[in-house]
């Protein structure tokens, strides 16, 4: 693959990192990342890999965009209100960049379609805002051993954990299943705070190119937390749980499940 | 192999090397046009901060320069 001189423009920023090289701005051209949830997560995770050039990006979501989100789905815009959030995550994504390929999943994620939607890419970034699909996404990917990083916000915290097959604990090892829905935080209690998808989005999207590129140390084994009220991170060592139910020794789980989904989620 | 950096400013003019010189073998040599002043100072060791080996620079008439880079690695 060569470059054309727009794309060396394009990635010059790229091009002249060590670390990134022709070589890594080729691996990412020819990379295939899922975002599953154009919402806060997904919104600058989408807009950064598209930037990147990451060669194929798949967006899933089932929502369409509404007021409340803009507040920090910063991919969307007004004009958008009322479109998919998949349509509208597209068209900001080829507008940064029409040299990459977009593919758009307008639906929910279930047990019933997550192993198709996910086998043609080579990393997937959870960026959803409910427990079941959290559980759902986790699984399929261990299953398949797909690598993805986790990303979840509330509030003013934010976390993330990336997982790869066989280096590492899954979001199973560390949270074993969904809490109970009244341990779920109620409507008044489940705000966040504009910024914070956009740093846990982004650090997402990081580990996503470290992972395309090999370059540095994933997070693998590892969450890392961010308090910005406090204004600290937090990188808390894990380790893979022999007895997870569904990357242990003994797995109980050995196809994707649904939960039942609770109301007002963040 | 012939790379010409002297329609762009820095650092394209290193990007257009850097291209060239991966699309080579080791061993070969990459001749670049480029401009007098920053790029005659910054593009010679930059190419040699990546490894490479520079074998000379000459003026040409215009009053651009010819780098010769040794690919290395
Ligand atoms: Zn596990």
């Amino acid at each position: 693959m060569t470059f054309t001189n727009q794309q060396m423009e394009r990635y010059s920023r790229h091009i002249i990192l060590k670390e990134i090289g022709v070589k890594g701005q080729q691996q990412l051209l020819r990379a295939k990342v899922l975002i599953i949830g154009a919402g806060g997560l997904g919104s600058p995770a989408a807009l950064y890999l598209a930037a990147a050039g990451v060669g194929t990006i798949g967006i899933a979501d089932a929502d369409i965009v509404d007021l409340s989100n803009l507040q920090r789905q910063i991919i969307h815009s007004t004009a958008d209100i009322g479109k998919p959030k998949v349509a509208s995550a597209k068209e900001a994504m080829q507008a940064i960049n029409p040299d990459i390929n977009i593919i758009t999943h307008h639906g929910f994620v279930a047990a019933a379609n997550i192993n198709e939607t996910i086998a043609p890419y080579d990393f997937i970034i959870e960026g959803t805002d409910n427990f079941p699909a959290k559980f759902l996404i986790n699984d399929a990917c261990v299953l398949a051993a797909k690598p993805f990083s986790h990303g979840g916000i509330l509030r003013f915290a934010g976390q993330l954990l990336t997982y790869v097959p066989g280096q590492g604990p899954c979001y199973r090892c560390i949270f074993t299943a969904p809490p109970p829905p009244d341990a779920v935080p109620s409507c008044s209690e489940a705000g966040v705070i504009g910024m914070m998808p956009g740093i846990i989005g982004s650090l997402q999207a990081m580990e996503a190119v470290k992972f395309i590129t090999g370059q540095g140390q994933l997070l693998t084994g590892n969450m890392l937390t961010y308090d910005a009220l406090a204004t600290s991170f937090r990188k808390v060592r894990l380790h893979q749980q022999e007895n997870c139910a569904v990357c242990g020794n003994e797995p109980s789980i050995t196809t994707p499940f649904d939960y039942e989904a609770v109301s007002c989620d963040i | 192999m012939q790379v010409d950096t002297t329609d762009v400013l820095c650092p394209i003019t290193f990007v257009r090397i850097k291209v060239a010189l991966d699309e080579m073998e080791t061993g070969q040599m990459l001749t670049a046009r480029i401009n007098s002043g920053e790029p005659l100072k910054n593009l010679p060791r930059s190419a040699e901060e990546e490894g490479h080996k520079v074998l000379g620079i000459t003026q040409n008439a215009d009053g651009t320069y010819n780098l010769q880079i040794e690919k290395c690695g």
